[in-house]
């Protein structure tokens, strides 16, 4: 199977070794302990266990089957046939991390285009080589504010309206450093899109301020108030995107963002239950030295040729040890690439469709559900992308069940995450969703509401 | 051949993909929040896909040959992974449906917990960290979380050996500890009579690597950990080498209360040029309820017709959730794979074919190789990369003619206690065939070395590229390429 | 390798200038010499800071390393050099000159007596 050594090479082997049997080479680990009986499925061959792996995946329901309109910081996008093609070449996702430049010229140059282009999109001066999703990357955000600050400053401020997972993650993440305080993501600071409660927070000790934009109801909110504030106090500025929606929103680096993270999973990267997916990270010119992960350069060949090397290494991990502001070591390498891919294959044109596209039909999405009777859209007026929120007539635990029944999946409970939107729904439209789905789910929610 | 950027490849009006028009009423973005310009390039389809394929071939990688990177386990990644993990029902399936739609992406994740609880000897086991690096973070915020329960403020101390990684010392100072080093003796085990100073009510726990990144298995472990758990610690388990240990001795056994375990080293899913990665922590039976939030169980038994329900657990004491979603779920199905195809007979296969790998290539290149600590060494070793006799010639410069050998070259300037180190990983799935030809790579190398040095200074001699400038890069910092 | 006799050194490889009790520290030649090409310098101490012999200075990073530069005195920053931030090279061009780091205002100027003279520096480092 994956070890190709026949009776005769193991014979072979260990009499150059100078040991009778391989369970001699073992002799060092306790003998109590050795060789235990693991409990453990007998072995099956490759035509087995690709019959049941099928059968597993089989027992879930899919998007292929389901209708689904179900966002919350995962979206369904259509990812070009290219962009799989690609990454199974072996030479990429056989590599490890480009320790080895003169070899790792793929590698290197991939990361570089993929830094290049979320720099474009996101108007920002430097992005790194990823974290590993847009969770870890809110930590990171929190983590680089505490380091540029010298850890002077202890107010993290959190909107309330940014993914309750990102906060959670960031919750964990500083929990062992006792000069990190996170707040703003209270109740009583709330989620009115005027931020005002939040920006009367910002003070001298205010170390960052971290919104989400879209926000995690969709509603694209004008910044510049709240980036002011938290300029004018000295703290910093971390803005979570969607990647999507920057190809029709204004990117936050021309509205003054100093840190833009997000999940990158809508570019090119399959749903696959949650990962792997990709952390985007990337940072103003005067933070480019507090930025964590793997960063790489180009330069020049000992022939003066053209060459890409990871830089700044000295920052990480494996040089500064405990003195490294980040743990980070393996980061979404292929991840990374396939949204590299995925940008370049869709283009300037191709992007902007998209965005478009799940731009116009989340509006169509909303306007005829919230012209059923008993229906509202819950932040009504205020601008958003492709996700909003309805509040429903009745529970919506009993309201996603009784959608099943027409095989789709209507959305993200918001009761769960915040009491005050106890009754409502969180819906996603995404190109992939045509005129007709949308209609399905209206008549749908006339029936079921009808019942 | 430089190949140009995917921004100079690019041509205004070209574009790889199109998708239908909307169906849809039109309707406006304000303009206050329109985006003026997207400066993304513009190619057909057919130029993204030469210019990948081409970049692509500037690339090493474990299917075009021999990569023994110590400590990164770069075993053959088999091809059924790659199959599986694509299934439609596991690939287009949302992280937030509803439990009852998605039992299958459960029941493999639960199945999955159940064997890496039995592979390693633990009680429970958490798939949500994303590497390694990131398994230690949750290890240790578990660990930090569990003494401060305890009232044990003061247990403010890490131990970490000096032949650690890095990602260990990196890893407790994130997560509000002090790193205090722990030295190695003469034999390269944990030297017992510092760990006996370094014991006392400020403890908070030992990291430790075992079989450590001089692929020796600690002589004195039983001893190392019941000092440490005497004293009050916790003893956590860096799990890059446990490809040594697979079905050869169950951590869990001897001690240990916490581990990572590295899917994309030790249970062959891929590198990936750099992540994903996978690293799942398993942790004692006391420190189950500290695990991320939520761990996958069963909610509703089964009966004789009826399979269990699956579902999402949340631990009591759980240190929080530590990323978004459930893990790396595509990384978790590779994993399950190859563990389905190796039972309870052939996980042992693995850890004893690396041994023998290893232990053969040493036996090879070690009469020309200084090691440093001269015993049989598990899945991998070290040996210095420097002679008396050939002055000028470094670990960098044997690495680099290696690549001349079509050979990947060891990692080299870790560990840091060993001078010139070159660490040395073949894996299991290696045949005699490659060692040999390595190790003849090896023996030459060292001939060139005092008879011809400057076709060592100046490898490698074939690659895409030559020897970088790093310096150059790190002054003038090009992070990214010119605007279209 | 130049040592100057009127500086004095600290084992980790600073050197300090006393005027009117104020103290100017800096890295020694042998330190930039065995860093390297140096890419980067990071203060982590501000103007205003009240900091501790033995206390992080700041930190030097080359191409392929980092290392802590220490505080040699006790005292008050009154002054850093902008400059070394914004081109760490000249740390290896000038390590005494205009590489110089920061001012303190020292608590005790005894506490030079503490650190080694340009000869046992000098000893101390190339034997």
């Amino acid at each position: 199977m994956f070890t190709p050594h026949t009776q005769k090479d193991v014979e072979v082997m260990l009499k150059t070794i100078g040991v009778g049997k391989v369970e001699d080479l073992f002799t060092e680990i306790p003998e109590k302990y050795r060789f235990p009986e693991l409990k453990l499925p007998t072995s099956l061959t490759e035509m087995e266990v690709a019959d049941e792996l099928e059968s597993i995946a089989n027992a879930n329901g899919s998007t292929k089957s389901l209708l689904n309109f179900i966002g919350a910081g995962a979206y369904d996008h259509y990812v070009p046939a290219a962009v799989d093609m690609l990454l199974r070449r072996g030479e990429f996702y056989t590599a490890y991390t480009p320790y080895q430049p003169e070899i790792s010229q793929g590698t290197l140059q991939a990361i570089f285009e993929y830094q290049s282009l979320i720099c474009e999109l996101t108007g920002m001066d430097v992005a790194n080589a990823s974290h590993y999703d847009g969770a870890t990357a809110a930590a990171e955000a929190v983590i680089l504010a505490y380091h540029h600050h010298k850890g002077k400053r202890t107010k993290f401020l959190l909107s309330r309206a940014v993914n309750p997972q990102y906060r959670e993650v960031v919750r964990t993440y500083t929990r062992g450093s006792k000069d990190i305080t996170i707040q703003g993501d209270d109740p009583e600071t709330g989620i009115d899109s005027s931020m005002e409660k939040l920006i009367a927070q910002i003070d001298a000790n205010t170390a960052l301020v971290m919104v989400q934009y879209p926000d995690f109801f969709g509603r694209v909110i004008d910044y510049k108030p709240l980036i002011e504030a938290a300029h004018n106090a000295g703290a910093l500025v971390a803005v979570a995107v969607n990647p999507t929606a920057l190809g029709v929103l204004t990117p936050p680096g021309e509205f003054g963002a100093d840190i833009v993270f997000g999940e990158g999973q809508p570019l090119g990267i399959p749903l696959s239950y949650g990962g792997p997916y990709l952390g985007i990270f990337a940072v103003t010119n005067d933070l480019l030295r507090k930025i964590s992960g793997r960063l790489v350069g180009e330069t020049v060949d000992n022939a003066g040729r053209l060459a890409y090397v990871l830089t700044l290494t000295a920052r990480e991990q494996h040089i500064r040890r405990e003195k490294a502001s980040s743990n980070i070591c393996t980061n979404q390498g292929l991840m990374a690439l396939a949204s590299t891919i995925y940008l370049s294959l869709l283009g300037k044109q191709g992007f902007e469709a998209v965005s478009n596209l799940c731009f116009q039909k989340a509006h169509y999405a909303a306007k005829q559900i919230s012209s059923i009777q008993g229906y509202t859209q819950v932040f009504s007026g205020q601008p958003f992308f492709h996700e909003f929120v309805i509040r429903s007539p009745q529970p919506v635990e009993h309201l996603l069940e009784d959608l099943r029944a027409y095989d789709i999946l209507g959305g993200y409970d918001l009761g769960k995450d915040y009491p005050e939107l106890e009754g409502c729904l969180l819906i996603a439209v995404t190109e992939k969703i045509g005129k007709e789905d949308i209609d399905l789910l209206h008549d749908a929610l006339i029936e079921v509401t009808h019942d | 051949m430089t190949e140009p950027t995917i921004f100079e490849l690019s041509s205004p009006g070209r574009q790889g993909v199109r998708f239908p028009a909307s169906d849809v009423p039109e309707v406006e973005l304000p303009a206050a929040f329109r985006r003026k310009e997207l400066p993304l390039p513009e190619l057909a389809e057919i130029d993204v896909v030469r210019h990948f394929t081409r970049i692509s071939q500037k690339n090493y990688a474990i299917d075009l040959g021999f990569y023994p990177l110590g400590s990164c386990t770069m075993k053959y990644n088999p091809k059924i992974n790659e199959v599986t993990s694509r299934l439609p029902g596991f690939a287009l399936t949302h992280p937030l449906q509803p439990e009852d739609t998605v039992q299958g992406n459960l029941y493999l994740m639960y199945t999955l917990q159940e064997w890496l609880k039995e592979i390693v000897g633990f009680a429970g086991v958490t798939l949500q960290p994303a590497a390694g690096a990131h398994g230690e973070l949750t290890g240790v915020l578990i660990i930090q979380k569990y003494h401060a329960d305890r009232g044990d403020t003061q247990r403010t101390r890490i131990l970490i050996p000096d032949s650690a990684h890095g990602t260990n010392p990196a890893t407790s100072a994130m997560s509000g500890f002090e790193v205090v080093h722990l030295p190695s003796d003469a034999r390269g085990n944990v030297d017992l009579e510092a760990l006996k100073g370094l014991c006392d009510e400020n403890l908070a726990g030992l990291m430790l690597t075992n079989p450590n990144t001089l692929g020796l298995f600690d002589e004195n472990v039983t001893q190392v950990i019941e000092l440490v758990h005497a004293a009050g610690g916790l003893v956590y388990g860096d799990g890059a080498n446990l490809n040594a240990l697979l079905g050869i001795v169950r951590p869990g056994d001897l001690g240990f209360d916490i581990m990572h375990l590295n899917l994309h080293k030790t249970f062959s899913t891929p590198h990936g040029g750099g992540g994903p990665g996978s690293g799942p922590v398993a942790v004692c039976q006391r420190l189950v309820e500290y695990l991320p939030d939520p761990v996958v169980a069963i909610v509703e038994p089964g009966g004789e017709e009826l399979p269990p329900l699956y579902g999402y657990a949340h631990p009591t004491k759980s240190i929080g959730r530590v990323k978004s979603f459930n893990g790396h779920f595509g990384i978790l199905v590779r994993a399950y794979t190859y563990i389905a195809m190796h039972g309870r007979d052939g996980l042992s296969n693995i850890a004893k074919k690396s041994v023998l790998n290893a232990n053969y290539l040493l036996a090879k290149v070690k009469d020309t190789y200084h090691l440093p600590y001269d015993r049989r060494c598990m899945h991998e070793f070290v040996v210095e990369g420097q002679w008396a006799d050939a002055p000028g010639i470094r670990a960098l410069d044997i690495a680099k003619r290696l690549i001349d050998y079509n050979f990947h070259p060891p990692t080299n300037y870790f560990p840091l206690i060993v001078h010139e180190a070159l660490m040395i990983e073949p894996t299991e799935t290696e045949s005699i065939e490659t060692l040999d030809a390595f190790a003849d790579a090896m023996l030459k190398i060292a001939v060139e070395a005092r008879e011809n040095p400057e076709l060592l200074h100046e490898a490698p001699h074939n690659s895409p590229v030559g020897r970088c400038d790093e310096v150059r890069a790190a002054k003038q910092l090009i992070l990214r390429a010119p605007k279209a | 390798m130049n040592f100057p006799k009127e500086l004095k050194f600290a084992q980790t490889d600073e050197w300090v200038r006393l005027e009117n009790g104020i103290a100017t520290v800096g890295i020694s030649d042998y330190a930039q010499d065995a860093l390297g090409d140096v890419v980067y310098f990071e203060f982590s101490v501000e103007v205003g800071d009240k900091v501790k012999a033995g206390g992080q200075l700041g930190q030097v990073d080359s191409a392929k390393a980092s290392s802590e530069v220490m505080l040699p005195v006790s005292g008050v920053v009154t002054e850093i050099n902008e400059a070394v931030s914004d081109d760490a090279e000249i740390l290896n061009k000038d390590p005494y000159g205009e590489g110089w780091l920061l001012r303190i205002k020292m608590d005790d100027p005894a506490e030079l007596e503490e650190l080694l003279s340009a000869e046992a520096y000098q000893a101390y480092r190339l034997g």
